[in-house]
């Protein structure tokens, strides 16, 4: 098994770990949708993610519940706390799970326990990847690809935040709070524009065009796959660097205010943008939240809405097959617009 | 041009500018840089190899030298481009798991073939899906069961060869794939016969193999290869870094301990070359944006993804086109070339054979039904179909008293295992209970605009043609269909637009939509045919929708005159009907005639007149003779 890219030694592509970054500051962002040309990280920049992320304090059952948390356990949980047990609790990676795409919707949601059903005759339900994930990410590589209906059911239960089982005569119910990460190339297909909207930000990434900046992914590719392990190590401190700074975010989020006027621009923004529903503001103002934690900043201000905007809203506006400038552009056009008033 | 020359042969125009003819490399030569290029993937597999040659003599030779090239222990696997999930990635095994008691999970292909080669027959066939597996298990080196209740990871290093049987432009491996393969071989032209032992010996490739990882590079090789592939257009980064291995090994090959300027050439040969999308103006004319003559391919070129615009690119009369709406390639001006450099390239560009050839159409899916939705069980074979385990246990359930005496009875005539199984507690499932999954695919509609771009057609009614194509690919993106776009106008019809499903590839094609000169309807209407026929092979329904006034004046060989393009048109027509392809005929002429009339009743196309078409009226029209034509094939489908 492959040690994964560290995600410090990822060249530019800066949107794409913003993103990244925002989400596991705060994950009530929402899901992160990264599109773009081929070979240029997208996969690399997720799959290096894990690596960054803060451990986690979980409990000691199937779902890794968390202990701060009581109200979301899981049934075993549950009737522990109901019981007066105290849960036993210890420190874990967060997941970062990679959903491959001939995955089934069994393995998807959990099914019947394939040993037990077999061996004793009895009715078990085995966790699936969901269960996995819950707390953590989710990725899925080509998202474009995956077949429509699991599309749906997974960004059900990431909203949801929780997995219903009705299936195989089992009927289950656990928590299912995830990042759902989606890569794609637009070239193969795209996403229904009902579910694009689902995804808290997108960041649509391209290649880099200049000489230095291309010589030095190269090399850092080339240096990185000759020695995998050497290669991480020398980039262990700025990972920990990475990882410190998403926990100091975390730990100022709660203090960060949102001034009216702030939030009246945003307001003042979608409306221009005639996006639909309060979705894309509401994930404006959290990504800005988590941006301003991020840089340090004490109040949400129009700079940060104007840095993400881009982000939070541009997969939300109805697409128009003969507007050759892209949803990107409309997004900074309003932006310079709102900042000319 | 042959092989990979799909986006304008500037290979060829090269050649040709150097006053060399394309005869002057033989097929000796052709064979020759083949089998360089099958040396370094022999050295280093991971670098995955593309060859492209039709199934014979030919190809069996080149795969039979590369077995001689790679160590005789390591798998040499072949995967048929149907292959299904359970196969490549793994799965349950039914008979061994009932037989234990326990779930046995099945190697699937991929893991069977760790450290070893995975030869993918017909790759130009293979489902999107399918390479998007092997992309995935190409980058991680592992391969992820997900399936049938089992969870596991397996270490799945390979190298992949991918054999690409593609004919037409957009016939190539999808792109997932494509990409990530470092080599692209061409055997078009190549002849092996009559040529001495060439290839180096299997033990100078094996001590290559071992060299591999101590040979160094400097940056200069770095810069050079970078530079290479911004000068040839290519704007994925994962290909300078597959470059680069590739001279590792071709140094390797030659007990380098560095990389040389010769290594560099044989990377940028194999590697950079045959996925140019432009060619890199000569120091001179550098300057100039190079505008080779396109003419007859570019517009029915399958751009490739990472080439962008520039095969879609206007190629009527604005000249900068070229570098224009092109958003994705690297732009040569932006990066200071080496006049050296330069040089350099025009010189193995006219040594190599090979032109450029993106990655196409992203594969052409048979509809096999083996996702979509349930629409029940039957008794199957879980190895090819889905196994539903809850109706297996199901349909076991009711017998289990019986089974377990009859096991307990009579020991001897019980299947093996039974009486230890009654014994034991565990369920006694027989093959007679295995239930598979019945899948119901949705089949997807295709629509074929055939537009007449003709003089006659007058320039205001293209534009509300166009209009309506755009309408109905907005509507089709939100369905998910799938359009495609044929206009005709001079002498022949292109495609301007591939069947798809990307609104991004579709806005790049509508741009360039150029009107005026005759009318060759025939040509258009077997262009469409051409379409849709592909399309119902690969399991969707097509319609044609041809916007025309229905006056032909070219015929299908060109040649002006109205009599033969008429009887032309109607013969295509014809052929519409016969294959049985529901088609729809949009009469946007002035005065609605009896030409376009006729046509319609040899198409056996519904006609509709649209005095003043507007967009919406084209749309709703194509919409309901789409619904039309999906009703009636599943008439069809009830009858059988």
């Amino acid at each position: 098994m492959r040690i994964a890219f560290p995600f410090s030694a990822i060249v530019g592509q800066d949107q794409m770990k913003l993103a990244l970054t925002l989400a596991a500051v705060d994950p009530s962002i929402g899901g992160v949708l990264v599109f773009g040309d081929r070979g240029t990280g997208k996969s690399t920049a997720v799959r290096a993610l894990a690596a960054v992320l803060p451990q986690m304090r979980a409990a000691d059952c199937a779902y890794r519940c968390d202990p701060a948390r009581p109200e979301e356990a899981c049934e075993t949980c549950r009737a522990r706390l109901d019981s007066g047990e105290a849960i036993d609790d210890r420190t874990v990676p967060v997941p970062v799970v990679d959903l491959p795409l001939g995955a089934t919707e069994d393995r998807i949601v959990g099914s019947l326990d394939l040993e037990r059903a077999l061996a004793a005759g009895e009715k078990r339900y085995e966790p699936g990847l969901l269960a996995r994930a819950h707390r953590g990410f989710l990725y899925i590589d080509e998202i474009n690809l995956l077949e429509d209906h699991l599309v749906d059911l997974l960004l059900d239960v990431a909203a949801s935040g929780e997995n219903v089982v009705e299936r195989e005569g089992l009927s289950v119910r656990h928590p299912a709070r995830f990042v759902l990460i989606g890569s794609g190339n637009p070239e193969e297909g795209e996403l229904r524009p009902q579910l694009l909207d689902r995804f808290g930000l997108s960041v649509e990434v391209t290649t880099p065009t200049d000489l230095p900046t291309r010589i030095a992914v190269v090399k850092r590719r080339d240096a990185f796959e000759r020695d995998p392990a050497g290669f991480s190590a020398t980039y262990a401190a700025e990972n920990g660097a990475v990882r410190d700074a998403i926990l100091t975010a975390r730990d100022r989020l709660g203090d960060v205010g949102v001034p009216d006027a702030t939030l009246e621009k945003a307001a003042q923004l979608s409306i221009r943008l005639g996006t639909d529903g309060l979705r894309g503001e509401l994930t404006l103002m959290r990504a800005a939240r988590a941006l301003a934690a991020l840089d340090g900043d004490a109040v949400v201000e129009w700079t940060h809405l104007a840095r993400l905007a881009p982000l939070a809203l541009s997969h939300r506006l109805r697409r128009d097959p003969l507007d050759e400038a892209g949803t990107a552009t409309r997004v900074e056009r309003a932006i310079g617009e709102l900042e000319a008033a | 041009m042959a092989g990979f020359g799909g986006a304008g042969s500037a290979a060829g125009d090269a050649m040709a500018s150097d006053g060399r003819t394309e005869a002057a490399v033989t097929a000796a030569d052709r064979w020759q840089e083949a089998v360089a290029a099958l040396a370094l993937f022999a050295v280093d597999p991971s670098l995955g190899l593309r060859l492209h040659a039709r199934a014979g003599f030919v190809r069996e030779a080149a795969l039979a030298l590369l077995k001689t090239l790679l160590p005789a222990d390591i798998p040499f696997r072949r995967m048929p481009a149907g292959i299904g999930d359970a196969a490549l990635v793994g799965g349950l095994d039914l008979a061994a798991s009932l037989d234990a008691g326990r779930p046995v999970a099945e190697r699937g292909l991929l893991a069977s073939c760790d450290g070893g080669v995975l030869v993918a027959a017909m790759a130009e066939r293979l489902p999107p899906g399918t390479a998007a597996v092997l992309a995935d298990t190409l980058d991680t080196g592992a391969v992820r069961l997900e399936r049938d209740g089992l969870s596991a990871k397996t270490p799945a290093r390979l190298g992949i060869l991918a054999l690409d049987e593609g004919m037409e432009d957009d016939e190539a491996p999808p792109p997932a794939l494509a990409e990530r393969l470092g080599l692209w071989v061409d055997l078009e032209g190549a002849d092996p016969r009559g040529m001495g032992d060439e290839a180096p010996a299997a033990e100078a490739v094996f001590a290559a193999r071992r060299r591999l990882t101590t040979i160094a590079v400097d940056d200069d090789a770095v810069m050079l290869l970078c530079q290479a592939a911004a000068a040839f257009g290519i704007a994925s980064l994962r290909v300078p870094s597959q470059a680069l291995k590739a001279a590792r090994a071709a140094a390797a090959l030659a007990a380098r301990d560095q990389v040389a300027e010769a290594d560099l050439d044989c990377a940028i040969r194999h590697v950079l070359l045959p996925r140019a999308t432009r060619m890199p103006a000569g120091p001179d004319e550098r300057d100039e944006p190079q505008e080779p003559d396109r003419e007859s391919e570019a517009p029915q070129d399958a751009a490739p993804p990472e080439a962008g615009a520039q095969g879609d690119a206007p190629q009527d009369d604005d000249v900068t086109s070229a570098d224009g709406p092109d958003d994705v390639t690297v732009a040569a001006s932006d990066v200071a070339l080496p006049a050296d450099l330069l040089d350099r390239l025009s010189a193995l560009m006219a040594a190599s054979p090979s032109a450029h050839r993106g990655a196409g159409r992203s594969g052409s899916s048979a509809n096999k039904a083996r996702r979509g939705r349930i629409v029940g069980t039957r008794e199957g074979d879980p190895r090819r179909e889905r196994l539903d385990l809850a109706a297996t246990l199901r349909s076991a359930a009711p017998w289990q008293p019986l089974r377990r005496r009859e096991a307990g009875r009579a020991p001897a005539e019980a299947p093996a295992g039974a009486s230890k199984a009654a014994a034991s507690g565990r369920i006694l499932v027989r093959s007679s209970d295995i239930r598979v999954r019945r899948y119901r695919g949705k089949a997807e509609t295709a629509t074929i605009f055939a537009v007449d771009a003709s003089g006659s057609a007058a320039l205001a009614r293209l534009a509300e043609a166009k209009g309506a194509v755009e309408r109905i690919l907005a509507e089709c993106y939100v369905r998910r269909e799938r359009v495609a776009l044929v206009a005709f106008r001079g002498t022949k019809a292109d495609v301007l637009l591939p069947e798809t499903k990307s609104l991004t590839r579709a806005k790049r094609s509508l741009a360039a939509f150029p009107a005026g000169g005759g009318t060759p309807l025939a040509s258009g209407i077997a262009a469409a045919l051409a379409l849709a026929r592909t399309s119902a092979r690969d399991g969707r329904r097509p319609l044609i929708a041809l916007l025309t006034d229905g006056r032909a004046n070219i015929a299908r060989d060109g040649a002006a005159g109205r009599p033969a393009a008429q009887a032309d048109a109607l013969a295509a027509a014809r052929a519409v009907r016969a294959a049985g392809i529901a088609a729809l005929l949009v009469d946007v002429g002035q005065r609605q005639g009896s030409a376009a009339r006729e046509l319609a009743v040899a198409m056996g196309a519904t006609y509709l007149a649209l005095p003043r078409a507007d967009s919406q009226a084209l749309s709703d029209a194509v919409g309901a003779a789409s619904r039309e034509a999906s009703g009636s094939a599943r008439h069809t489908a009830a009858a059988r």
